[in-house]
């Protein structure tokens, strides 16, 4: 192997200082541990966009994006191996995060929980699922949470084991057939959501910037970052009573690495964002770690509240897609005109 | 007959033409290298125009008649190709009005600064259209400077009356006509498509009007026509087949826009997206022969709409012609 490696890691939008922490971390240890020194290149933007550009020859060594769904369709386009998913521990995804209420100081409009939001007269900025990966999150997390998806306590051990075997045996999905999460969808983008941007950032910029809106629904790190970009003073962090377990996944784009010859430091790089090390930084940037150790220290900022897994509840990403974000699936029909 | 004689006494004959010199006459043998220049001419073209249409095309191809049939009908598309075309066509009218005000200005009336504003012109070319989106959509903010002009106002004048030692003389609401919150709303759209077609028809107009010979005003003012008519008759005529296509472009340029708009409007599929989110939105669910279908579609008004005014500019020389 020679003595210097470059990788390309294409993400999605909120996670450059993340990986800007990591990478710092990772070309320490790897040249101790081999040698070799390891130069980084990161690329950002809208998790979809990312993948397109993958598909069409963006060499990324790995990739690190916003929903499991955008890796399947570089699997899809035969730039990685099927089986991908499984290949690391907690469906290849290192860290997760959730979906969250972002409110004005005060919370003048008393925003508590997911029905909240759909009283006449509050407003939510919400990016559009079929651009953003935070916002198919945060639709999947209003339709599971009305209809009352069950839940795990993903602190600990046990919590974390539970929702994985439940999300192996799980073979039907009722969740699909409720109508009272359609109406409650249906009645929330036609009547609460005033503008619907093209990306988590835009709409985070939409709520603190612009000032738009009652109740900003996104990534909890974006939450975060808002606080920490525009004060403490000006915002709060609402958390409902359940959301949704998010999961940006991390895969090697097989393809790529075979043909420069990297899949060894790739490989080591990915494995990297499991150790305690990496898993204390992914915290520091307001992710939640798969660890529980370091779950348990940030657990003032990142409160253990019951999430549910889009495996068990909506039987995976193809599946959610085809119902709802596909070309004409339900999130287009809301918006058709009553014919 | 003998004026030609006298030329060709006076004149020497052209020098043989060289072997790159083979056309005998005509303009072209002013350009050095014809076939060269020829040459590369239809290479670029071919290589930056033609060529990515014709994948475009050739990409749209992968549908069936009827799967592209369908997703050009589809109600959210539909809705986002009236939504473009008529945004476009009222911002291209509405330049069409002021860019040309603009550029009579600028050209007839000397007036100090006057250079400084003609630079100013060009600014929506060079600002990326992310940042006029960005300005635009903040302004008309409902308490943006703009979006909330009326409520600024009404603060201001009681403010000055609260020093003066007056109460509230202005009640918040009175002056709310001065309000224009347009941010997130169609007008907006149309507001900013504005901005960025600006510079075409005032650039267009500018030269013509610039080469215009003022002669001809006097002599129309000299037969008793007044300005209005001279303007109407004797001016607009001229500068008639600049100013369309100055339209022209101004409303292409407006069709594709895509930077700017997206931060103005609401986006809400079937009300406030434009066509070429609506590419952006079927790209993003990797549907690439679709997002060309849409492409298809907008290219094909947009070429209708240069050949129509090429026709109009030859039919309007051609009558011009024929009066001489």
């Amino acid at each position: 192997m020679s003595e210097e490696a470059k990788l390309l890691n294409v993400s999605y939008d909120p996670t450059r200082e993340l990986y800007t922490d990591i990478n710092a971390v990772f070309a320490e240890h790897y040249k101790a541990r081999t040698g070799v020194s390891v130069t980084f290149e990161q690329s950002h933007g809208g998790s979809s966009k990312q993948a397109r550009s993958v598909i069409d020859g963006l060499k990324a060594d790995v990739v690190t994006l916003g929903a499991g769904w955008d890796i399947t369709a570089i699997e899809r386009a035969g730039l990685i191996n099927p089986g991908w998913q499984e290949k690391l521990p907690y469906n290849s995804s290192p860290y997760t995060s959730t979906v969250g209420f972002l409110v004005r100081k005060g919370n003048p409009k008393n925003i508590r929980d997911w029905k909240d939001l759909t009283r006449p007269g509050v407003q939510v900025i919400v990016p559009n699922p079929k651009t953003g990966a935070a916002a198919r999150w945060a639709f999947l997390a209003l339709w599971g949470a009305t209809a009352n998806a069950k839940t795990h306590d993903l602190t600990t051990f046990q919590g974390l084991k539970d929702a994985q075997e439940a999300a192996h045996s799980a073979r039907d999905f009722p969740v699909y057939q409720n109508a009272e999460a359609r109406a409650v969808i249906e009645k929330f983008y036609n009547n609460n959501v005033p503008v619907l941007d093209t990306g988590a950032r835009g709409a985070t910029v939409t709520f603190a910037q612009k000032q738009l809106g009652d109740v900003l629904l996104n990534w909890e790190n974006e939450l975060w970052l808002a606080l920490d970009e525009f004060g403490k003073d000006k915002f709060e962090i609402v958390y409902p009573s359940s959301s949704i377990l998010g999961e940006p996944p991390v895969a090697v784009v097989d393809e790529v690495v075979d043909k420069k010859g990297t899949r060894d430091v790739a490989e080591a790089y990915l494995k990297f964002l499991y150790t305690p090390e990496a898993q204390e930084i992914v915290a520091q940037n307001h992710y939640r770690p798969r660890d529980v150790e370091a779950m348990k220290k940030y657990s003032s900022d990142m409160p253990p509240i019951p999430l549910f897994t889009i495996d068990e509840i909506f039987g995976g990403w193809p599946t959610a897609q085809e119902a709802f974000f596909a070309d004409g699936a339900l999130f287009d029909q809301i918006y058709r005109p009553a014919k | 007959m003998t004026g030609n004689a006298v030329t060709e006494d006076r004149f020497p004959p052209s020098p043989p033409a060289g072997k790159l010199f083979r056309s005998p006459s005509g303009p072209s043998r002013l350009i050095p290298g014809l076939p060269l220049t020829l040459g590369y001419t239809l290479f670029y073209l071919s290589a930056l125009v033609l060529i990515p249409l014709a994948g475009m095309v050739f990409k749209t191809t992968q549908l069936s008649w009827s799967e592209f049939w369908q997703t050009i009908t589809d109600p959210i598309v539909m809705a986002s190709f009236k939504l473009t075309f008529t945004a476009s066509a009222i911002a291209a009218a509405v330049n069409g009005i002021f860019g040309l005000i603009v550029a009579w200005v600028l050209v007839r009336e000397p007036f100090p600064g006057r250079r400084f504003f003609d630079a100013l012109i060009d600014l929506p070319f060079a600002l990326p259209t992310a940042v006029a989106g960005l300005t635009f959509s903040s302004l008309f903010l409902a308490n943006g400077w703009i979006g909330g002009l009326g409520r600024h106002l009404a603060d201001l004048v009681n403010w000055l009356a609260g020093l003066a030692g007056f109460g509230e003389i202005v009640s918040a609401d009175a002056l709310s006509w001065l309000n224009f919150p347009y941010s997130n709303t169609n007008t907006g759209i149309v507001l900013v498509l504005i901005f960025v077609g600006l510079p075409f028809v005032v650039r267009t107009v500018q030269p013509v009007l610039r080469e215009w010979d003022t002669e001809n005003e006097h002599a129309a003012l000299s037969f008793g026509a007044n300005s209005w008519t001279i303007f109407r008759r004797v001016i607009f005529p001229e500068i008639f087949p600049a100013w369309l296509s100055g339209v022209a472009l101004a409303f292409a340029r407006a069709i594709g826009e895509y930077g700017s708009v997206i931060f103005i409007a609401g986006n809400i599929p079937g009300k406030s997206q434009i066509a070429p989110l609506q590419i952006v939105i079927k790209l993003d669910d990797f549907r690439t022969a679709q997002a060309t279908a849409i492409g298809i579609v907008l290219l094909f008004f947009s070429l209708l709409l240069l050949l129509g005014i090429n026709g109009i500019e030859w039919w309007t020389r051609r009558r011009e012609h024929r009066v001489a």
